[in-house]
């Protein structure tokens, strides 16, 4: 699902240039769960943003889902997020005067889905994270642990082949972050591929392979035995 | 660009951003009213203008006998010059090529009575081309014509305030009144745009004057109307040459400025034109002041809003928005926006414009308007430079990677 190949990237600071990724080899496959690991600093960040087409490679190459990813302008590069990738971040990112369901039919929106169709799938997927009644709600209604669910339910609802979390629990207590977890892993059961970025090792221990960043370069890349968020909740 | 969709987005995104909504509408609305309401109110001034030296013709010259202050040719000084009828043949013998028209008037003020009533006014002894030169209007009958002159007949021709001063409701034309001692009959009922004034006047033919006058052939001045082919050189050189020839005519010295007075209307009119051309240009000025602060203001807003919403663009650019989509529904909002209230500013301001008619005309400002074309073009360019400034920031804010757009807290 995910190849990458020999990836650097550095940051121009004024006259010196920082030096973030050095050299990532690092492959998917479809239906895994990734967590991404790595101290702050480690580039880890740049990493998702990276495999989210969000911010762009300096060396190396990047193949997702056999589409080569390179030379992307805007344009195109929005296209291809909207059609292969779903997000999920730290700050939930929703947008404040959209009602949750509007924020989870906006992926739809932008792929130009009939408003009718927009609207029953936001309210599917928002039923499958558990906030069907909340849909007229406003984000600033909503707890944190909804905020972040309807933010995956919007990320869900474009049926993207990858589903990228910027710590998506770096925001709630332990009992969200185990409620939020259970539904990501319920995602991932049905067979979409998930990465994760975290910096918690509990979240890490609910994904089924560890990879760990420092300084730049994978020092440790490990099938874990999943610990399921089920029996926290 | 255009389908439903987009603009049930915008609609939306307008019903929810209510004071970025109000804040870019208010300021176009501002901008247009007070353009508009400028604008208006400066070609009030110029009616006003227009109204207090537009009344009378204005291809004429006033001729009028002066007292000599030089001794010339035997003559002494503080002498009275006098015009006469065989000035007038002389101007339309000498000055043919120029002269429209020619008419003397003598004027006398007395009392007028009609049964009783009676009043004072001024009463103007003229020739049937003075109509042209006053601009009278007849309402009723007719003015005195070349037959009353040659015939001395005692006819009148009475302002339209004489008229209803002395009769009342009742037609005057066909009456008898008295004018200073002698009978006169009514033939005409006249208006005049110039004010009250010049329709408490009571003319009648010169030659009746004359007569009444121990038939003399007096004249108190001359009025000369010429050709308005001629133009405006033409006028000074007429101005010039008729200066010359009563100069030599009545003795007087070519270096007395008061031996014979011409008031050259031409001569008025260009400097009141080129004074109202200068008041125009003045509250063109004004108006294209307020049309820079407006898109100086507007331009403003749409860098704030396009700031404001940095964080929103980033989250729809993730969720897979292309810059064009971007940046066209940026654009769609302003556009929609300031076209709306653009034209509701413009709107409110040609009714208040249209509410004010006299109410101002203490301040010398009549009738105001703007014309709609100007309004619809003013309006249109601070839509077009309110679209181009937002684009700018528009364009700018698509082309942010998203991941610097969602770390903008």
């Amino acid at each position: 699902m995910i190849e990458i190949k020999d990836l650097h990237k550095s940051y121009k600071m004024g006259s010196n240039s920082l030096h973030v990724l050095k050299g990532i080899n690092f492959s998917v496959e479809e239906g895994e769960l990734v967590a991404i690991m790595g101290s702050s600093g480690s580039g880890k960040s740049t990493l998702l943003n990276i495999l989210g087409m969000l911010d762009v490679l300096d060396e190396g190459s990047y193949t997702l889902d056999g589409v080569p990813i390179k030379d992307l302008n805007e344009t195109k590069a929005a296209q291809y997020r909207n059609k292969f990738l779903g997000f999920v971040f730290q700050s939930f990112n929703l947008i404040n005067y959209k009602s949750a369901m509007e924020n989870v039919a906006l992926p739809l929106y932008y792929q130009k889905v009939g408003r009718k169709e927009r609207q029953e799938k936001a309210l599917k997927y928002l039923e499958q994270v558990g906030l069907r009644e909340w849909a007229d709600h406003l984000p600033s209604e909503l707890s944190g642990g909804q905020k972040q669910r309807v933010a995956i339910a919007r990320a869900m609802a474009a049926e993207p082949k990858v589903l990228l979390a910027d710590e998506p629990t770096g925001a709630l207590d332990s009992t969200t972050s185990y409620e939020v977890m259970d539904l990501i892993q319920k995602i991932n059961d049905a067979g979409n591929t998930i990465l994760i970025v975290t910096h918690e090792p509990d979240i890490a221990d609910m994904c089924k392979r560890i990879v760990h960043l420092k300084d730049g370069v994978i020092v440790e890349d490990k099938k874990i035995t999943q610990v399921r968020a089920s029996q926290y909740v | 660009m255009f389908s439903r969709d987009n603009w049930k987005e915008i609609f939306e995104t307008i019903q929810k951003n209510k004071l970025r909504t109000f804040l870019s509408g208010f300021t176009v609305a501002l901008g247009i009213l007070i353009f508009v309401v400028l604008f208006g109110m400066g070609n009030g001034l110029v009616n006003t203008f227009n109204e207090f030296f537009g009344e009378d013709a204005t291809n004429v010259l006033y001729v009028f006998p002066g007292r000599t202050t030089v001794p010339y040719k035997g003559y002494k000084s503080n002498r009275t010059i006098e015009f006469d009828n065989s000035d007038l043949v002389d101007i339309n013998k000498n000055f043919a090529m120029f002269v429209e028209y020619s008419t003397p008037r003598i004027s006398r003020g007395g009392l007028v009575k009609y049964k009783n009533e009676s009043n004072n006014y001024t009463t103007r002894a003229v020739g049937p081309a003075h109509q042209y030169a006053e601009k009278t209007i007849m309402m009723k009958g007719r003015f005195i014509n070349e037959q009353d002159i040659k015939n001395k007949t005692k006819y009148v021709v009475i302002g339209r305030l004489v008229e209803q001063d002395l009769f009342g409701n009742n037609n005057a034309v066909g009456e008898y009144i008295d004018v200073a001692g002698s009978a006169f009959m009514v033939i005409g009922v006249f208006q005049d745009d110039g004010g009250d004034n010049e329709e408490r006047l009571i003319y009648m033919p010169y030659t009746t004057r004359q007569l009444i006058e121990k038939n003399n052939d007096k004249i108190d001045q001359i009025i000369v109307a010429f050709k308005p082919e001629i133009g405006y050189a033409g006028a000074m050189a007429l101005d010039l040459s008729l200066n010359r020839f009563f100069k030599e005519k009545k003795y007087i010295s070519p270096d007395d400025q008061n031996g014979v007075f011409i008031r050259n209307v031409a001569d008025q009119l260009k400097q009141n034109q080129q004074f109202a051309r200068v008041l125009q240009i003045i509250v063109a000025l004004v108006a294209f002041g307020t049309i820079i602060a407006g898109i100086i203001g507007i331009s403003n807003i749409m860098v704030f809003v396009v700031k404001e919403r940095t964080k929103e663009l980033g989250i729809r650019k993730a969720l897979g928005a292309t810059p064009k989509s971007v940046i066209g529904s940026i654009l769609l909002e302003s556009v929609f926006i300031t076209t709306i209230s653009g034209f509701f500013g413009m709107l409110l301001g040609i009714f208040i414009l249209n509410s004010m008619g006299e109410k101002l005309k203490d301040y010398f400002i009549t009738n105001p308007y703007i014309d709609i074309t100007m309004a619809i073009s003013a309006t249109l360019v601070l839509i077009l430079f309110g679209a181009i400034a937002g684009y700018i920031p528009a364009k700018r804010a698509a082309e942010i990677k998203p991941i610097e757009a969602l770390r903008d807290e």
